[in-house]
């Protein structure tokens, strides 16, 4: 976990010391005192190990310091106003793509080749196929413009969440969707649900209670992707709906060689990223007993 | 002869001879072959075949490719020529597919975009090919420390979040179809790698490479000539499921503005310029690049589903 961060770090600050153009070289020539004392505001002056060794120390501080193109703002200003919004709308994507994803599954696999079946892997696929800046256009078009019903952009209340979340929601619902549907009906083959069968539960009690958990497994492995590919995905539905959230910082900062602010939203992002695919290793000793972190003892 | 009576209870000293007779060994019925012996992709062909889905797909595909080829020279207008009287005119008989905010014709960059995303996507496929096969293959092959450190490597790699790094790259390299390629395959062998390595370390112990060291074989010829082809399925349906992925990022990177520029014209891009027209209705300057990026992936992504039905030995009958 560490190793990977210090890759990551590394590597950014890598890239950006090689990106042609600096923050400071503005269109009309600066005094050459000035562009001078910029530079020494923003330690750039220093040789690049020392720059280096500063950055490492912002981040283990978790000070990235000042944004050089507004400068009255820092780098931990636009993090704590971009963030909450990113992961209010992150969070909420990834509730409705599970729980919706497994429902989905489910209901395929209890009617394995009906039409259910068919009409819920259809969906999948397409929700697999529509990129999800495609879907959000089509969403503003169709909900916002044509019917009037939902409001186009913008994050204010509850009633504009529903277009971006199920805009983002659907490619990874809809992998959640087969991946269920597929273990589920391998599950269900199984003695121990044939057993319960034979007590005489309902179908729906054996499903919630026997052999979901067996069938969540894959659904917990690719979970990680899962999330680096909302993550990802929102950086578009932000663009699209004009959502303030990180997305929109990350790709100004870039555009703009704003080096904090690269730096920080791409640490942050990685960090967070990283702690969160933790989190999933961790759920999965907890859900699959057989499954143990560290070797314990000699067996 | 006597026969048995079914009431009573024998044991073996009481049976007679004569209950058995010999039957004689028939050689040339128990070699004949019963069905038309299929190798391996002819069975797979076979099976693929009756995916009526994935058959689709394919042919989908197929007529993609020669659209993509022959489609920019159908039209007499170019991907780049501008004409701004003629600013997004519906579909008509001169414009097939309409023209953009700039006077563009669709249909043109439409073909142009196909080009782009094919080539995009297959290039990542048959880079990610060639680099997760070798690693992969070397370090299933070897084994022991070599497997554990090439595996350390995989599993860092494995945690960057490859878009991330894609954008950064992007941003070092500046825009442009080598680099979008490049910085796509960066990280993108991994999976392959992976599904290689795992392969390649259950086939090795089987008998076939045992006798084929025993005969003083190369370790480069068991790769090629006993690992990989027993691996090819798996590889080939990594393959297939990698191309939309590659087609997925070229057209968010483009959308993003990150990835191909304007001019020139990618399926993300137009989608991108259109997103202020369709507000006000010009729905076919979306509706052609956004049809075409979901049916192409829509194609690939049956066609790899059902390769990997056709291709997994386990079902063949």
């Amino acid at each position: 976990m560490a190793v990977t961060l210090w890759i990551i770090v590394t590597l950014t600050f890598v890239l950006m010391i090689t990106i042609p153009g600096s923050p400071l070289n503005e269109e009309r020539g600066t005094n050459e005192v000035v562009q001078a004392n910029l530079e020494a505001h923003y330690n750039l002056d220093e040789p690049y190990y020392i720059q280096y060794l500063l950055y490492l120390k912002s981040i283990v501080t978790l000070d990235f310091g000042p944004s050089i193109k507004q400068p009255t703002e820092t780098v931990n200003d636009l993090l704590s106003r971009g963030f909450p919004v990113s992961f209010e709308l992150g969070m909420v994507t990834i509730l409705v793509a599970v729980i919706s994803g497994i429902l989905l599954g489910i209901l395929a696999a209890l009617r394995h080749n009906g039409i259910i079946d068919y009409l819920a892997m259809s969906i999948a696929v397409l929700g697999i196929s529509i990129p999800n800046f495609v879907l959000a256009t089509i969403f503003i078009q169709s909900f916002a413009v044509y019917l009037g019903i939902l409001p186009a952009a913008t994050w204010a209340s509850p009633r504009h969440m529903i277009l971006p979340v199920v805009a983002l929601a659907t490619g990874p619902m809809a992998i959640i969707a087969r991946l269920t549907r597929s273990t589920m009906i391998e599950v269900l083959t199984q003695d121990y649900i044939k057993m319960a069968r034979a007590k005489g539960l309902s179908p729906w009690k054996i499903v919630v209670k026997h052999a979901l958990k067996n069938s969540l497994m894959p659904v917990v492995t690719i979970m990680g992707t899962l999330l680096a590919g909302i993550l990802t995905g929102t950086f578009v539905i932000e663009k699209i709906y004009a959502i303030p959230g990180m997305g929109k910082y990350f790709i100004e900062s870039i555009n703009q060689r704003d080096y904090p602010v690269i730096m920080g939203t791409t640490v942050f992002y990685s960090a967070f990223l990283i702690f969160t695919l933790f989190l999933v290793d961790i759920a999965y000793g907890i859900l699959d007993p057989r499954i143990k972190m560290h070797k314990k003892g000699g067996e | 002869m006597k026969l048995a009576d079914e009431s009573k209870t024998y044991s073996p000293a009481d049976v007679p001879d004569d209950w058995f007779k010999w039957k004689e060994k028939d050689n040339e019925a128990a070699e004949a072959v019963s069905r038309p012996s299929l190798s391996y992709w002819q069975d797979a062909w076979k099976r693929l075949r009756k995916n009526k889905i994935a058959m689709a797909g394919l042919i989908f595909l197929i007529l993609l490719g020669i659209m993509a080829v022959i489609g920019p020279m159908l039209s007499p207008f170019s991907v780049r020529e501008q004409n701004l009287p003629n600013q997004f005119q519906p579909p008509n008989g001169t414009h097939w597919f309409g023209t953009d905010s700039l006077g563009r014709d669709v249909f043109t960059r439409t073909w142009y975009g196909a080009r782009i995303s094919l080539f995009v996507g297959l290039m990542a496929a048959l880079i990610d090919f060639f680099v997760g096969v070798i690693y992969g293959g070397i370090s299933g092959y070897k084994g022991g420390r070599t497997d554990n450190i090439m595996m350390r490597i995989i599993e860092i790699l494995y945690g960057l979040p490859y878009l991330l790094v894609v954008i950064l790259l992007l941003v070092v390299l500046g825009p442009s179809l080598t680099t979008i390629i490049l910085a796509l395959t960066i990280t993108g062998w991994v999976g392959m790698a992976r599904i290689v390595r795992g392969q390649v370390l259950q086939i090795k112990n089987y008998e076939f490479v045992l006798a084929s060291k025993s005969f003083g074989t190369k370790t480069k010829r068991i790769i090629r000539k006993n690992l990989l082809p027993n691996t090819m399925g798996p590889i080939i349906v990594q393959m297939t499921l990698t191309v939309p992925t590659a087609i997925f990022a070229e057209a968010f990177l483009s959308f993003l503005g990150l990835g191909i520029q304007t001019p020139f014209a990618s399926w993300g891009v137009m989608a991108n310029d259109s997103l202020g027209a369709i507000l006000s209705g010009k729905w076919w300057t979306l509706f052609f690049p956004a049809f075409f990026i979901s049916f192409t992936m829509f194609a690939f992504n049956v066609l790899g589903d059902g390769l990997q039905d056709a291709l997994d030995p386990k079902l063949r009958k």
